[in-house]
């Protein structure tokens, strides 16, 4: 059953030898060693797993891993630009101090991205649409909604 | 290694301090008493918490683990402003048994009570000692130097000294005595400054911030089969299917009822407890009563209580002429912490020694309890405190590390790493108790409550491992079990059951029962419950005297505090009125009746004919007393709030006739992003007064005040949780 995969992973191409059905996560977390991405409930309801699959927020705890093959993939470690700047959404939750736990984080930060990329002044109603498929459990959506404000505003002032 | 150290090593693991052991048990004296804060006092030799490092940085040994609550950033502020560090320069090591102070749970809103406050005097006893050890080395007098950036030199400029040059290999052993001498308040650098949390950093970085991203060389990866239902025992295994169709199996660990798989590869022992649970057969134990899932308050009543008084004073027999009487019944059903991250553990067995790395609550308290379920020495026992998801309470992060002790035990010499599902989390956790809070009361003519009956029914809040090997989840299911205590001691039940209002007759019991569910402690214990129900009387009582909810409170406190955060509220709020379908909710409470003051109020619309409840807005006062990071409080406080919210809203765990039903997020929904109210959190601090609990004290008037909100909304009063289930009703 194990094959070998190829897989584009922040920029870098990698192969691993796996289960073609394995879950994406298991492959990025184990494989890759990566830690931006968590499990969560492995059943798509949660968003811990969220990464980008050719820049869009995508769950990747069910998504086989053979079906991202030649797709470029984005995880948490990979939106840092060279020597390791902090993308605006990042600096934006460092500077909201937008955790407690920070577990949820990962699908947080990936999805205001994604939502970003695609919508770059997104207003409230709008960015609580964006972030609906993730959940936090320690209560810091008031500040992570402050923080992809922020983040958008940074944008902004970029371009 | 000093005598004092080496004694604390051997003894460590023998004292267990219960969550719900009266109220503020965790509380320090402040400074004028001349008393040490309490974990100091039972470890008072400078090198359990202190180490200089040669490189110039201060470690600071904490029995606390980060939970998200920021401890780690508290407790480093005091201590780099006690030694005049900057914060880079100190690192804080958490809860690790043989490495830190046994502080018992990492609970009931105590860490900055017990743990920061011991830092504090550690530190400034290390300073003054290090002060003491300068002005010998350079024969000068004490106040002839100062310390800064981890060095000593004289006011005149004298080439510094470094704290590491100074000990010389050496650490400070010295017992911590008073008096100890506090740096002044006016030279705070660190100490009420928001002071940003490094550990967010590495979040964002995606840095290996959790127990859930440990790697070790050959680690494995084990999952558990679990019986389908509480109580049912295995009785028939077949091995072959998954030993045929799984590859990269390396283990069937089966012991009794006890049944785990680890693989090489963690997909494969996904696959392997997939398939194996298609090959096992259980007994089928006794159903839920019917009456259980049909009126669960009413069947709660019915069950055998142990009773206890909780507060007597005066006269509470009704019927006196001129008192007006209310009277009503409340329902908090099974609440569960459901952290986003499932419960995991990693264990290593090798050689006869045991390692076991978790997010549990208590480390010292879960090698006390591993040792006995596994019948081992304690110091072949290592447990090492390691962040996980937020947990808000006792969750399965105990039960999963004794699960990878034992499965490791039975594949010594490979890391084997636990992680459980979320189907196992939801089902498995022990809930915060459903609890049935009823009241009665008396009004005189001026609208003043003469008299106050409340009774509440509740199981326990309280079943962490704590030395009793029955209370680990996998004990239940060995071959030979441990049984579940049975419950003696359910003392958080009956937290903030007392109102801290000013009534001369009251009375107050607490009727203790063995539900159905497995419970234990979440976030505030019976808090929760009692607030609501107490705060939501209040406003009852409030319509009935014919006075507005506010001037009500205060005609019934005497605490000044009290009163502030109440007026504070009211002022930030007045003017920020709700519309048609709408309206504002006001609940007080002071958490255990000894810690946080906090005021909240809700602004909610509600529509009776939808079945809608939307909470707009949240407004917290809150006077934690003296505040080391003002951020963190807040952070804490907005938590709460919104956590509060859902759980007020929205949740409640529930079972048919075999077994839990709320087995994912679909099935036990939390808030999600479109339902969050907008949160504004008002600190007043009070840096002259004692520093207290703070992380759980808005969670009860959280709730009354949304319940309270939507009575003024669309005059429904609710008076069983969660709401949106009985606002049709």
């Amino acid at each position: 059953m194990v094959t070998t995969i190829q897989l584009r992973v922040n920029g870098k191409d990698h192969t691993v030898k796996a289960d073609p059905s394995t879950p994406l996560l298991y492959i990025l977390r184990n494989h890759l060693q990566l830690n931006g991405p968590r499990f969560g409930c492995g059943l798509q309801q949660c968003g811990a797993c969220m990464v980008l699959l050719d820049g869009k927020a995508a769950f990747s705890c069910m998504m086989p891993v053979d079906r991202v093959k030649g797709r470029a993939l984005t995880t948490l470690e990979g939106l840092a630009g060279p020597g390791g700047s902090l993308h605006p959404v990042q600096e934006a939750f460092v500077q909201e101090q937008a955790a407690q736990c920070g577990y949820c984080l990962n699908g947080m930060v990936m999805s205001a991205v994604s939502l970003l990329s695609e919508n770059p002044s997104p207003d409230d109603a709008a960015i609580r649409r964006g972030m609906e498929p993730v959940l936090c459990r320690c209560g810091t959506q008031a500040r992570i909604l402050r923080a992809v404000k922020r983040a958008a505003e940074a944008d902004k002032s970029l371009s | 290694m000093s005598t004092s150290r080496r004694n604390f090593l051997k003894t460590a693991g023998c004292l267990t301090i219960g969550f719900s052991i009266g109220g503020g048990s965790f509380a320090c004296s402040p400074p004028s008493s001349g008393k040490l804060p309490r974990s100091l006092s039972r470890f008072p030799a400078l090198d359990s918490w202190i180490t200089v490092l040669a490189d110039g940085r201060v470690r600071i040994m904490t029995g606390k683990l980060e939970l998200g609550q920021g401890i780690r950033t508290a407790i480093a502020q005091v201590a780099a402003e006690e030694l005049n560090l900057g914060m880079e320069n100190v690192t804080v090591d958490l809860a690790e048994t043989g490495h830190t102070p046994d502080e018992g749970y990492t609970a009931g809103s105590g860490s900055i009570e017990g743990s920061a406050m011991s830092v504090r005097y550690a530190a400034a006893y290390a300073r003054e000692k290090l002060l003491q050890l300068a002005a010998d080395e350079l024969k000068v007098r004490v106040s002839e130097l100062r310390t800064a950036h981890g060095r000593i030199s004289t006011v005149k400029g004298t080439p510094a000294i470094t704290f590491a040059a100074l000990l010389k290999d050496r650490q400070l052993n010295d017992e911590v005595r008073m008096p100890v001498t506090l740096k002044s308040r006016d030279r705070y650098q660190l100490v009420g400054k928001p002071v940003p949390r490094e550990d967010i950093g590495r979040m964002v970085r995606a840095g290996p911030v959790y127990v859930h991203n440990l790697r070790f060389p050959g680690m494995v990866h084990a999952r558990m089969i679990r019986p389908p239902v509480y109580g049912a025992r295995l009785l028939q295994l077949d091995q072959g299917p998954v030993k045929r169709h799984v590859p990269g199996l390396l283990k069937i660990v089966v012991n009794g009822s006890f049944l785990g798989v680890i693989a090489e590869d963690e997909y494969s022992a996904i696959q392997a407890q997939s398939v194996l649970r298609g090959d096992t057969h259980w007994s089928v134990p006794p159903p839920f009563p019917e009456a259980a899932r049909t009126d669960l308050p009413a069947y709660l009543k019915t069950l055998p209580v142990q009773t206890q008084q909780v507060a007597q004073a005066g006269d509470t027999a009704p019927a006196e002429n001129g008192v007006v009487s209310l009277k009503a019944a409340y329902f908090k059903p099974y609440i569960m912490h459901g952290a986003i991250g499932p419960s995991c553990a990693v264990a290593f067995y090798n050689e006869d020694m045991l390692h076991v790395w978790t997010h549990s609550q208590g480390v010292y308290p879960l090698r006390e309890t591993l040792q006995k379920m596994l019948d081992m020495p304690a110091e072949k026992i290592h447990v090492k405190g390691v962040p996980g998801s937020g947990c808000y309470g006792h969750n399965g992060a105990d039960d999963a590390a004794a699960d990878a002790a034992l499965l490791a035990m039975a594949l010594p010499g490979r890391h084997v790493r636990l992680q459980w599902s979320r189907e196992e989390e939801h089902s498995w956790e022990p809930y915060g108790s459903a609890m049935v809070m009823e009241a009665e009361a008396g009004l005189d003519a001026d609208g003043r409550i003469v008299r106050w009956q409340y009774d509440l029914w509740s199981d326990s809040h309280g079943s962490r491992p704590g030395g009793e090997p029955g209370n680990l989840l996998p004990a239940r299911y060995l071959a030979t079990p441990f049984p579940p205590k049975a419950e003696g001691f359910s003392g958080g039940a009956h937290r903030n059951a007392e109102p801290y209002y000013r009534i001369p007759n009251r009375e107050i019991n607490a009727h203790f029962f063995d539900g159905p569910l497995r419970t234990s402690a979440l976030r505030s214990l019976g808090a929760f419950a009692n607030i609501f129900a107490i705060e939501s009387f209040m406003d009852e009582l409030a319509e009935k005297a014919g006075k507005d909810p506010y001037t009500f409170r205060l005609m019934h406190l005497d605490d000044e505090r009290a009163k502030a955060v109440i007026r504070k509220v009211q002022e930030l709020t007045s003017g920020q009125g709700a519309g048609p379908g709408s309206g504002m909710g006001l609940a007080f409470s002071r958490y255990k009746n000894s810690a946080s003051y906090c005021a909240v109020v809700a602004r909610v619309s509600a529509d009776p004919e939808a079945g809608s409840i939307r909470v707009q807005k949240m407004w917290a006062v809150i006077d934690a007393g003296e505040v080391i990071n003002p951020d963190g409080l807040k952070n804490q406080t907005e938590g709460g709030m919104i956590q509060s919210a859902s759980w007020t809203l929205k949740e409640e765990v529930q079972f048919d006739e075999k077994r839990i039903v709320s087995t994912d997020w679909n099935l036990y929904p939390v808030f999600r992003f479109s339902e969050v109210p907008e949160v504004e959190v008002t600190v007043l601090d009070r840096p002259e007064t004692k520093a207290m609990g703070a992380g759980e004290a808005v969670q009860g008037p959280a709730s009354a005040a949304i319940a309270n909100a939507v009575y003024r909304a669309c005059g429904k009063r609710i008076r069983r949780l969660p709401l949106l289930h009985h606002m049709g009703s």
